[in-house]
Parts: C-alpha cells; structure tokens; sequence
C-alpha cells in the first residue's frame, strides 16, 4: 500500500496496463516529448524511457487523433487518448458521437472500438474555454461510457477497467484533484489520494459507491462536487443532519440500484453539478429519480449546480460559478424544513 | 502490366455487377421496396474495381454515404448486400447499417461512414495499427472531392504523411460534392494538388479507365506496403446518375453529361474488351444474363428473408464485458 495523488495514480495505471499489454498505447498532444510536461497534468511524466514505443506524441489536431484512435482500436489496439483539455473535445465530437459510439451498432455487433479518451474538468482560473464540466455531452449517447473518478484509487481502478472494456469510454478527471506537481500544480487543490494496494486491482464501471452514509438525505456527485459533497455532510452532522453521499464514479451506465437503495432510506435526493444546471446529467437523474422513485420521495429532488452562463474568469465570478459547500448545506437545510 | 483475358473479363465482370445491381436497386427503390434513400455509384464503377482489385481481402477500405461500388468490389458478399439494403436480419449489419453503412469487416470494408470526411481519420487509424503490428497490409480511404473541403481530411492526411502510414488516400471526384461543382470548391486546378501540402505523391487519373485505376492504385500499395507513406490519387469520374434518387440533376449542363455518358466506364471497357479480341459480344451477353439471374435470385431470398425483431433493437449497442 501506498499513499498516492491522481496523476502518479493515473501513471502507475498506464504503466502496469502498457506491460500488460503490448495493444494498449497512449496518444495525444505533448505527452511524450523529451524535456517536456508529459502531458499537461504530468500524467505521462517519464513514461517514454520504458515506453517510447507505446507513445505517439500527436499534432495538435483533437479530431483526426481521436479517429485514428478509432481506427487503431477496431484493428485491434487499445489506444488511450490524452486530450488537453476537455473542452477540446468538441472538436471531435463527429469522432466521438458519430463514430466511435455507433460503430458497433452499426456494424450489427461485428466491430468494437476499444478506445479510452482521457479529459480534464472542472473551472480553475483559466476562463470559459479551459474550464468546462464535458460529462453532461456524452452522458446519455448509446456506446459511450461515462466515468469519473473522484479518488486516486478510483483513478487507478477505473483507468485500468477502462482500457480493458470493449467500448470507447470517456474519462474525466477534475483539474483540482489531480496533485499534480511543478509548474502542473493547481491552485485550490483538493487532497484526493488515496490508500493504493501494491496487486492488480480495477474499479468496476458502472458500480458507484457509498462515500458516507447517513438517513436523512441523498447527495448524489462526482468528482470536485463529491468532495465539497463530503464536506457539506461534516458541517450538517454538527447540526444533527446526517446526509449520505453516493459517489456514482460512473455517470454512464449509472449505478441505479445504489441511488435507489440509498433513496428509499433518506427519502431526500439532491444532485450536485458542477456546470449549467440546465440540461446537465443532474437533471436526467433528477427527471429518471422522479419516475422511479416518487413514492418514496417526502420532498422535491433538489440541484445544486452552476448557473447558465459560460465559466467566467474573474476570480470572484468563478468562485460564484462553482456549486460550493454552503450552497449544499443551504439545499439540505431546505429540505429537511419542508418535513 | 500484362493483364490476361480472364483478369480482363473479371474486371469487366466486377464493374458490370455493380452497374446491373444499381440498375435494379433504383427501380426498388422507385417501387418503395427499399425504405430510406439511395446514394448510386452508376458510373464510377471503374474507380472502385480499379482499387480494389489491386487489394488483398486483408487490406482494409473505409468508405462513404455512396459506398454500393465499394462494396461489392471489395467482396462484401451480394446477398448479404442486398439484404442490407432491404433491413433484414440477413444483411451484412443485420438491419442496423442499411445503404450508407453497408460493410464486411470479414471482407476488409468498414460499415461505410456517412459523415463526410468521417472515415478519413479512421482508415488512417487502421493503418497506424497495421504499422504498429509489423503487418503489411495496407488501408484506403475512399472519399469524394466535396470530402477534401472538411477539416478532418487535413488533419488524417497530413498524420498518414507525417508516420509514412501505409494508406492510399482516393478522392473519387465525380465533380459534383451533392450539386456544387468542386471547382466551386477549391483554387486547386486538381485536387491531387493538396498532397504537396503533406509532402506526399498526389495523382490524378483517369477514373473512368479501369485499367489506369488498377495499375496506379497497385503502384500506390507497392510503395505503402514498403513503408514508404501514403499517396493521393485522384480518380476523374463522373455521376451519371443523382446526388441521390429524387435528385434530377438540373445543376449538371447538357453536354457535359452527354459527354460523360460517352466516357462511361462500363461501356468504354466493353468497347476495349471487343476491340482487342478478348470477348465476343455474344460473350458478354451471357455475362450479363449470368449476372442478372444471380441478381434476380438474390433479391427473391432477400426479399424472404425476416425483418429484425423490434426486442433485437437494443442489441449491439455494447460490447459485451471482458475479462478483468
């Protein structure tokens, strides 16, 4: 066991994966170059030495990257796609949602495209166009996977799943949880690492997990929201309200039967999102809680999320972006007073 | 090259397949047996036999929303093709797919990728894993000359150069990207003229004359299969038939269809097939009925064939798990 961040957690990942198998490779923008970041959160800092072969430092050129990656993987290969930014990923989109996702439909069943695309989230100061929540764009598109870790164990867990699943899988880690270090660090960083056994281990997708438990009321988030969602539950036990945080760890297949177990207790949900809170995958759990679970609901599903405007830079503005702790405990508080 | 009488009659076969099989299609199409929309390849036969003959069933080819020629060229079997067509289970995507995703990866064709310039990229990945692998084969990108306008073409083509991938970038121009005429679309005076931009050999042939398509496209693979990188060729062909069915083409002049109606590739062949002694015409008659039966006949069992079961509609969507 050892006690490691996000990115060095998301590295020994890729290492045990690449020696694993000779099929998974790793490709993007300046993740491999000699003297350079190994990508822009380090994460695949030092990897050419042992891996210079499974490394295929890309042009900036987010579209064809992501179909090559696509083709590379219906021949056969496991490529892992480092993007940037995740806000880079709309310029594959075609790739992505075209493409990758309906391949094997397409096909009737005779494809798969094994491919993993790797994307930063989350608004840390670096205005609208660095900064966006791109979960809510592929939740819900038939063949992608959506995940999310939120701890380096789940990083590592689901990282490793992901490369071995047979469809394309989308991974977004939140700039603020990486602990990334050098000139790669954030400010505001959130401490996410976790206890990390020495043997072979994944995170199953599609499994989320129960991060406190408590009977009064239901939070639902990921990522950064999940951390702030823990903290919010501190403050409101001193009161004497004891909250539970489910951390789904999977946005896409969403793990149901956690959310409804978890429901039927408390008989309170709230959803915390980072990002515009219309249309997000917040309101598709909140709409799919509503159908499943009314009868056990004592009061209305509630969102914490951001407001419907583009990340803003200024950092006032972007701390009034982001869902915060009060806001959570103010959204409980409200709640538990309507009985 | 040399080629004999029966690599000759089997080019000519090839293409008159594809040509009959269109020909039907569209009155299937017009008599609302097929459902949805057809985008024809009438008259560019030549391209697509030209190409694919100088393939082996390992080499991989990605295609279009006109992706019949390629198709039927690169082996994808006809029953399975027609069936497609019609949405049957007994299709080559098993009612999933239909005309602008018809495929056989068995055979080396990806379900056809509709989006324009979409398969571009992929194509290009297929060959990056060949590379990766140390496995000679190689993969081509049909695209049509509206596909160079879009973004992706740049950003594939120019990673196929930059990693000397082993994939033949064919821009099939049949001058018209739906009803805008490619000059509209480019300063270039050929579209071959791109491939400076890469630093790679760009062509542009004859696409109309399968022997020129054959022999370029073999050319072509040598050098890719050698590790040498990609080339584009341009194959100058015409559509002699609409954008799609309901398109009546009133954007193409007269003359120039009259023209292109006499450069049309099936005919053209059979004249040369005739001229050197390598047929008789009685010959190629029989070839033609030949094919006219099998397609009758396959149409029949296509027609038989059952309709996916509305439950089945959520099949595939997935992978199935795999050990962890």
């Amino acid at each position: 066991m050892k006690k490691i961040a996000i990115a060095p957690a998301l590295r020994d990942g890729l290492i045990e994966e690449m020696r694993r198998d000779k099929n998974v490779f790793c490709m993007g923008e300046d993740i491999s170059i000699p003297g350079g970041w190994g990508g822009v959160f380090t994460v695949t800092l030092g990897l050419e030495e042992e891996f210079r072969d499974q490394l295929i430092d890309t042009p900036i050129a987010e579209a064809g990257s992501v179909g090559l990656g696509i083709g590379a993987a219906l021949a056969g290969l496991r490529p892992v796609l480092d993007i940037q930014y995740s806000d880079f990923l709309f310029l594959a989109m075609d790739q992505i949602v075209n493409h990758a996702a309906k391949l094997r439909y397409m096909s009737g069943g005779t494809l798969s495209v094994p491919l993993l695309i790797r994307a930063p989230v989350g608004a840390t100061g670096r205005g609208a166009q660095h900064a966006q929540n791109m979960e809510r764009f592929f939740t819900g598109v038939p063949g992608l996977k959506v995940i999310c870790p939120a701890t380096a164990y789940d990083a590592k867990g689901l990282l490793k799943a992901a490369i071995r699943d047979d469809n394309p899988v989308l991974m977004f880690e939140h700039k603020l949880l990486y602990g990334s270090k050098g000139i790669s660090a954030a400010p505001g960083e959130i401490d996410a690492s976790s206890e990390i056994p020495d043997e072979d281990f994944i995170v199953p997708i599609g499994k989320g997990i129960v991060r406190r438990s408590g009977g009064d009321v239901t939070i639902v988030a990921t990522l950064l929201m999940m951390h702030l969602a823990l903290a919010a539950a501190k403050e409101l036990a001193s009161q004497g309200i004891e909250a539970e945080v489910i951390d789904p760890r999977t946005l896409d297949p969403l793990d149901w039967p956690l959310i409804e177990q978890s429901v039927e207790k408390t008989s309170r949900a709230i959803i915390v999102e980072e990002g515009p809170k219309t249309g997000g995958w917040s309101a598709e759990v909140a709409a799919s809680l509503g159908e499943r679970m009314m009868e056990y609901l004592t009061a209305p599903i509630q969102r914490v999320a951001s407001p419907d405007i583009p990340v803003p830079f200024a950092p006032a503005l972007e701390n009034a972006y982001r869902p915060n702790i009060r806001q959570i405990v103010q959204a409980v508080e409200n709640l538990i007073a309507l009985g | 090259m040399p080629y004999s009488t029966a690599d000759l009659l089997e080019l000519h076969r090839q293409m008159l397949l594809i040509r009959k099989v269109e020909e039907r299609l569209s009155q299937l199409f017009l008599e609302g047996t097929i459902p949805g929309t057809l985008h024809q390849s009438l008259g560019q036969e030549a391209v697509a036999v030209g190409v694919c003959r100088a393939l082996r069933e390992t080499d991989i080819i990605t295609s279009t929303h006109r992706p019949h020629a390629h198709a039927l060229a690169k082996g994808v079997s006809l029953p399975s093709f027609i069936a497609e067509l019609l949405g049957k289970t007994t299709g080559c995507c098993k009612g999933r797919g239909g005309s602008m995703h018809v495929g056989d990866i068995t055979k080396g064709m990806v379900p056809s990728i509709a989006i324009v310039g979409g398969g571009i990229p992929i194509a290009t990945g297929m060959a990056l894993a060949f590379k990766r692998r140390g496995e000679d084969h190689v993969a081509v990108s049909f695209s049509g000359d509206g596909g160079v306008a879009e973004g992706i073409f740049h950003e594939a083509v120019n990673m196929g150069a930059i990693w000397d991938l082993p994939i033949l970038y064919v821009i099939e121009n049949n001058r018209y990207a739906a009803s805008t005429h490619y000059s509209r679309n480019t300063k270039l005076e050929q579209l071959s003229g791109i491939a400076a931009a890469y630093g790679i050999p760009g062509v542009t042939i004859d696409g109309n004359d399968v022997l020129e398509v054959h022999e370029t496209t073999r050319t072509a693979v040598e050098r890719a299969r050698a590790g040498e990188g990609p080339t584009i060729i341009e194959a100058m062909t015409y559509r002699i038939t609409g954008h799609n069915r309901r398109d009546p083409c009133n954007y193409m002049p007269e003359d120039e269809r009259d023209h292109a109606l006499e450069q049309e590739p099936v005919k053209r062949f059979e004249e040369i097939l005739l001229r050197d002694g390598h047929a008789e015409t009685s010959l190629l008659a029989e070839m033609q009925t030949e094919l006219e039966t099998e397609i009758e006949a396959v149409i029949e069992t296509a027609l038989a064939a059952p309709d996916p079961d509305p439950e089945e509609a959520f099949r595939y969507v997935y992978a199935e798990p795999v050990e962890s």
